[in-house]
């Protein structure tokens, strides 16, 4: 499955910057309803977002409940973004929600991972740039946006922040042409075919 | 040029570079389970595409199965049968081995898949599950993806992985009696704090590693994911061949000789480099118990809920006192004697047969404290069926523990069983998150024995005082 592609982003941003948000948090299991990559952005942030457990009634207190960041693309994060469970519903929920990039100091590695592979872009920076953007970005929310720019590496943030960011080629090119990579992978099948066939002559005892 | 067990791992399974540090990794197993595992089947399906190797694929049934007697599809999850049937049917279509509800060799993905000999030394094996380092203990390159990427590892038999850096921890000393490998995880966390190996596959090692047996490495590398690791290792040694010896899928005769020579030379060479090195005195670990609502936040037994500067390099005041509050615990609180509401033996962490073994001691010919709902659910069919061959089933049952059917039961709470509001749970388990167990339950993570300890006490206990009584 292709997806859309990331090239620059000029967006809203929403700060969350409290660390070790896990991707409970992010999306509960008892949200995890069915057999399904979608459905999911009503569960995001349930235990945070709602009154009660269950329940769909808004609570005010928390930040994607406040008028002022609606139609948010990015989130601000804090360290060990989306740690915990592997579960990918955590970033569908994101996507789904319109989520596109996330900034954050330091990512959980299989969250990472996952949110590359559903067109999130997740930025690693430093707190004191994230800092610095929640504040601007608090002044004025809908004026004070994010500018990413991903063939470039780099982001600016409303008054005068800017930072340049670490990506692997692979995973920027897999953001920047939504690339279908199993697509991709499997027109090196010969390769893998070769390469399996000289390895079960050296590992016998790997193959079933 | 020297190298370590990750290297070896590494380059053995890499077949091509795929420039700036990604490479295309050849993945010998996937396991799969109904939560997450069934999304990637019918992803595959709908996308037209098969899997490339599906004798080397495995699914189980353990996340969201009810773990009550005479238990079927039906769940008290409210859509948890849609996962078990969805999966069922996908993983069947796809030609891939199912250890469904009913069969004897069902259980929690990461105990059986060593019960079954479907890890092995060597092997390049993932799983869509956070904790699938757990099997990093029999010196396998084992580690946790999302959905997305099981699909690409079912389609392909390789994942597009960016390789991780190095990292050794030496664990020297010696376990002080009564004090485990949970415990040596947890101080580890609480000593280099849940970012301790971002970025890093971690290989295990010293005496005190050495020392451990099979199922307590498999805890120590369990809680690697709650260390930010890439994964985690242990190079494998006699032990771990005999413990995998015979399983129904290791080699047999000449394969298995052939695999012995080749796991021998699975550990790192004597000069090899790691990008980081951390050191741990095992003779200093305590049995340990969790405070807050991070696995970092852990202190001994017999210490006390730190004030925010007692706690160094852990981030911010705030997140420290919202942990406090979540947790209703105040700065300088005794552990030991808190009074707790549940006990729970089970998960993936610890819920192995020497796991039941060691809190069944502790049990034997004692009551679970009135007032308190303790569980134990065995990490897999077999363990449960050795549990009830070796008595340990009749000691938790008269203890008091309700004794289950096999399956990652109340780790978690998925919206069916779980843990009453606001209860504050003693835990075998490896996640200590807010409504983790159940409505704002308030899970305090542990060994099994002081689990054990703690049932009967009614309270946090020290399982120490309890052997020596």
């Amino acid at each position: 499955m292709s997806l859309k592609p990331f090239t620059t982003l000029d967006a809203v941003a929403v700060p969350f910057l409290r660390p070790d948000v896990d991707t409970d948090t992010i999306m509960p299991s008892r949200e995890m309803k069915h057999v399904s990559k979608t459905g999911l952005a009503d569960g995001l942030f349930a235990g945070l977002r709602y009154r009660q457990m269950g329940g769909r009634d808004p609570n005010p207190d928390f930040v994607l409940n406040d008028p002022r960041y609606a139609g948010a693309e990015v989130l601000l994060g804090g360290a060990n973004f989306g740690c915990g469970s592997s579960r990918e519903h955590a970033v569908w929920g994101l996507a789904e929600y319109g989520f596109r990039a996330i900034l954050a100091p330091s990512f959980n590695p299989i969250f990472y991972a996952n949110c590359t592979r559903n067109g999130i872009l997740p930025v690693v920076v430093s707190q004191e740039i994230i800092e610095a953007i929640a504040l601007a970005v608090a002044a004025a929310p809908r004026q004070n946006l994010v500018h990413i720019d991903l063939q470039a590496q780099t982001l600016k943030g409303p008054g005068g922040t800017s930072a340049s960011f670490p990506i692997a080629r692979e995973v920027r090119d897999m953001l920047l042409y939504g690339l279908d990579m199993i697509g991709l992978t499997l027109q090196r099948r010969e390769e893998i075919e070769a390469f399996r066939a000289a390895d079960r002559e050296k590992r016998p005892w790997a193959y079933l | 040029m020297a190298q370590s067990l990750f290297e070896k791992l590494w380059s053995h399974h890499a077949i091509a570079d795929l420039g700036d540090g990604a490479a295309l990794v050849l993945i010998d197993r996937i396991f799969l389970h109904e939560r997450t595992g069934g999304i990637a089947l019918t992803s595959l399906e709908e996308a037209a595409r098969t899997p490339f190797a599906p004798r080397q694929a495995f699914c189980t049934m353990d996340h969201v199965v009810d773990t009550l007697p005479g238990r079927s599809d039906r769940t008290l999850m409210p859509t948890g049968t849609q996962f078990i049937q969805t999966t069922r049917e996908a993983a069947r279509k796809a030609g891939i081995t199912v250890f469904d509800l009913g069969d004897e060799r069902q259980g929690i993905v990461h105990v059986i898949s060593p019960e079954q000999g479907i890890v092995l030394p060597g092997l390049t094996l993932v799983c869509p599950d956070s904790h699938t380092c757990t099997q990093g203990a029999f010196g396998a390159l084992a580690w946790g993806i999302g959905s997305s990427e099981a699909e690409h590892g079912l389609a392909t038999s390789t994942l597009r992985v960016v390789k991780p850096k190095a990292m050794r921890v030496n664990i020297s000393g010696v376990l002080a009696p009564g004090v485990t490998a949970k415990d040596l995880a947890l101080h580890i966390l609480a000593k280099h704090s849940s970012m301790g190996a971002r970025g890093h596959a971690v290989e295990y090692a010293g005496g005190a590693v050495r020392a451990l047996d099979i199922e307590a490495r498999m805890t120590l590398c369990n809680m690697a994911t709650e260390f930010s690791a890439f994964t985690a290792m242990i190079a494998p040694d006699d032990a771990v061949f005999e413990y995998i010896k015979g399983r129904p899928f290791s080699p047999k005769g000449a394969a298995w000789d052939d695999a012995v020579t080749h796991w021998r030379t699975l550990r790192s060479d004597d000069d090899a480099i790691f990008d980081a090195e951390i050191g741990v005195d095992a003779s200093e670990v305590s049995p340990m118990v969790t405070w807050g609502t991070n696995p970092q936040q852990a202190m001994p037994i017999d210490g006390r809920v730190p004030a925010f500067e007692a706690v160094s390099g852990q981030g911010q005041r705030a997140s420290h006192d919202r942990a406090l509050g979540y947790m209703d615990l105040a700065p300088g609180t005794a552990l030991e004697g808190l009074k707790i509401d549940a006990a729970f033996i089970g998960s993936c962490t610890n819920s192995r047969i020497a796991d039941l073994r060691r809190a069944a001691r502790l049990l034997a010919g004692r009551k679970v404290a009135p007032g308190i709902k303790a569980i134990c659910v065995p990490g897999s069919t077999a363990v449960k069926r050795q549990a009830e061959a070796e008595g340990l089933a009749d000691i938790f049952r008269s203890a008091g523990f309700e004794w289950r059917e096999s399956g990652c039961s109340m780790c978690f709470f998925a919206g069916g069983e779980s843990f009453g509001y606001r209860e504050r749970v003693v835990t075998s388990t490896n996640r200590n998150f807010e409504s983790r167990q159940g409505p704002e339950t308030r899970s305090h993570l542990a060994s099994p024995e002081t689990v054990a300890a703690s049932a009967i006490a009614g309270c946090l206990a020290d399982p120490r005082k309890l052997v020596r009584s």
